[in-house]
């Protein structure tokens, strides 16, 4: 697994709940090292065993520590820059949800080893979608639904979402957009990120 | 202006960068995101020269010189503070003498798109701009991680070095490798011999030839005093041109003497180097574990140092055991076939 995405278990982690918890979940995963190099690549086994690490000592299952993920990558300060670049998919949250197929090859034109699951997102017509998440790794869903949540308050959209499970390396999650311009949402500035 | 009205929707969505200029040079209708070129000051200029300046190619400050550009990549530059870099291109319609001018902001993109608070749908669609901002940010971030993971390794470097046992100029041991050494010794009470070794005249050749010339003078010295101990004899650059040997189960004093003998007469052999040769000697402190009681590292080190001293007050370039009295003369000048107190020529 990529050192990104074992950095931002790491993260979450260490900005949610203190380092110390972070080094009890290095020891509880039995990892050797207390921390991750982002642009390293690590064994998958060690993934799984952080997180259900993580799991073990929060006292919450998989799927929740997953979705919170998601949520830590685009809001918190820390992980800003990720919240921008998800952003530049598009101007509303529908555009967004469009612009998710091509995410993989944008992370790829950022990081050329990072590969990331294949999204594909189906139209059902009366604002009801469903993304269909396709991945070696088991769970990826549940960090796009803690993603997706965020994202619709960051753009100010009132969704409701559901995870609808899945099988052979498939997961699906079902998008109902109740209102596109619910609230303000946050500001998104082209210009305010690099440089 | 036949012939435009009906078409600058059209443009606004597919260049809405653009403006519309009238035979005259007048500026008729401006792009949607053209138009945030002037967002406070009300109006546009009224003319296009007067909105921009055009820095290449040179003189151009009427239309017909503009058309004559028609297709050419103009450099230009917006008179109104902040005074924009601008790449564009202008063509000619109809036969009215009008013409259309796209702008792009090249490379001040990022200046371009936080002077005008751009937003995504101020650009065409096709336009790249937006997926440029993307890759530049992203690989920024890219980039920090990097430079963090860098500066980390960097950081374990430095660790390891201060870790090492091993002098990275020489490749002999340093300092810390003899600490350890010595305590091990001590503590095992097996019997050994310490040269306190220091390079006369070490400076002289630094500051004549330079440092590089210092550094090939103090490799080939360590090259001499491994080639002249024994596998088992431990070797060490201690500081700038001072070393350590320590001969582990030797305290035969005509052995050592030779040894220091045939040390000082190689490293007075001269070193060339780019065309000068550099000349050195060295003086030797000789200490022997077993004349300490009981036997320190400290001791011995002292030892080894006091009679490297005695060495250094009676000129230099020889060897010295320690307890001798001073006015014997030193081991060095003694049975040397080769004796030389003072500094070698050059």
């Amino acid at each position: 697994m990529h050192g990104l995405i074992n950095r931002a278990i790491q993260c979450y982690v260490r900005d949610n709940y203190g380092r110390e918890r972070w080094i009890e979940v290095t020891h509880l995963a039995d990892l050797g090292f207390s921390d991750f190099e982002a642009m390293l690549h690590y064994d998958d086994a060690l993934t799984e065993a952080v997180l259900a690490a993580v799991s073990r000592s929060l006292g919450v299952p998989r799927e929740t520590v997953l979705e919170d993920i998601g949520t830590y990558l685009v809001s918190h300060p820390n992980v800003e820059a990720l919240r921008r670049l998800l952003r530049f998919g598009g101007v509303s949250f529908v555009a967004f949800l469009h612009s998710l197929d091509e995410l993989p090859d944008r992370a790829r034109l950022a990081v050329d080893d990072l590969r990331l699951p294949r999204m594909e997102l189906c139209d059902h017509g009366d604002n009801r979608y469903a993304l269909i998440c396709r991945g070696d790794h088991a769970g990826f869903g549940h960090v796009m639904m803690g993603v997706l949540r965020t994202l619709a308050d960051d753009y100010g959209a009132l969704v409701f979402l559901e995870h609808k499970g899945g099988a052979g390396g498939s997961e699906t999650i079902e998008i109902t957009l109740v209102e596109a311009a619910f609230a303000e949402g946050r500001r998104f500035e082209l210009g305010a990120g690099a440089g | 202006m036949q012939g435009i009205d009906h078409i600058t929707p059209v443009l606004d969505v597919l260049c809405p960068m653009h403006v519309v200029l009238g035979p005259a040079g007048e500026m008729t209708h401006c792009g949607p995101t053209s138009r945030k070129f002037w967002p406070d000051d009300g109006a546009p200029p009224a003319r296009v020269f007067d909105a921009f300046e055009v820095l290449r190619p040179r003189g151009i400050a009427d239309m017909g010189s503009l058309l004559a550009a028609r297709g050419e990549k103009l450099h230009l530059k917006k008179r109104a503070a902040p005074r924009t870099a601008l790449k564009g291109v202008v063509m000619p319609f109809g036969a009215g003498g009008g013409a259309v001018l796209d702008l792009s902001f090249g490379i001040s993109i990022m200046e371009g798109v936080r002077d005008y608070a751009l937003t995504s749908t101020d650009f065409a669609v096709t336009d790249l701009t937006i997926e440029m901002l993307y890759l530049i940010e992203a690989k920024s971030a890219a980039m920090e991680a990097s430079r963090k993971l860098n500066l980390r390794l960097q950081g374990a470097r430095i660790a390891a070095e201060e870790q090492a046992f091993t002098d990275t100029l020489t490749g002999l041991k340093n300092r810390r490798a003899i600490d350890h050494i010595l305590s091990r010794l001590i503590e095992s009470g097996r019997a050994f011999a310490l040269m306190q070794l220091d390079l006369d005249f070490f400076k002289a050749v630094n500051d004549t030839h330079g440092h590089a010339a210092g550094d090939a003078v103090l490799q080939q010295a360590a090259r001499v005093l491994v080639e002249e101990t024994r596998e088992q004899d431990c070797v060490a650059r201690v500081g700038g041109d001072e070393f350590v040997l320590i001969f582990e189960a030797l305290s035969d004093r005509h052995r050592l003497a030779e040894i220091a003998r045939r040390i000082i007469a190689r490293i007075e052999e001269p070193v060339p180097f780019n065309g000068a040769e550099c000349r050195i000697s060295c003086s030797v402190g000789i200490a022997l574990s077993q004349d300490c009681h009981p036997p320190s590292q400290e001791a011995v080190m002292a030892d080894a140092d006091t009679a490297l001293y005695a060495c250094k007050r009676a000129g230099r370039a020889q060897f010295r055991f320690f307890g001798e009295p001073e006015n014997a003369g030193g081991s060095g000048p003694r049975p040397g076939p080769r004796q030389k107190s003072g500094p070698p020529p050059g």
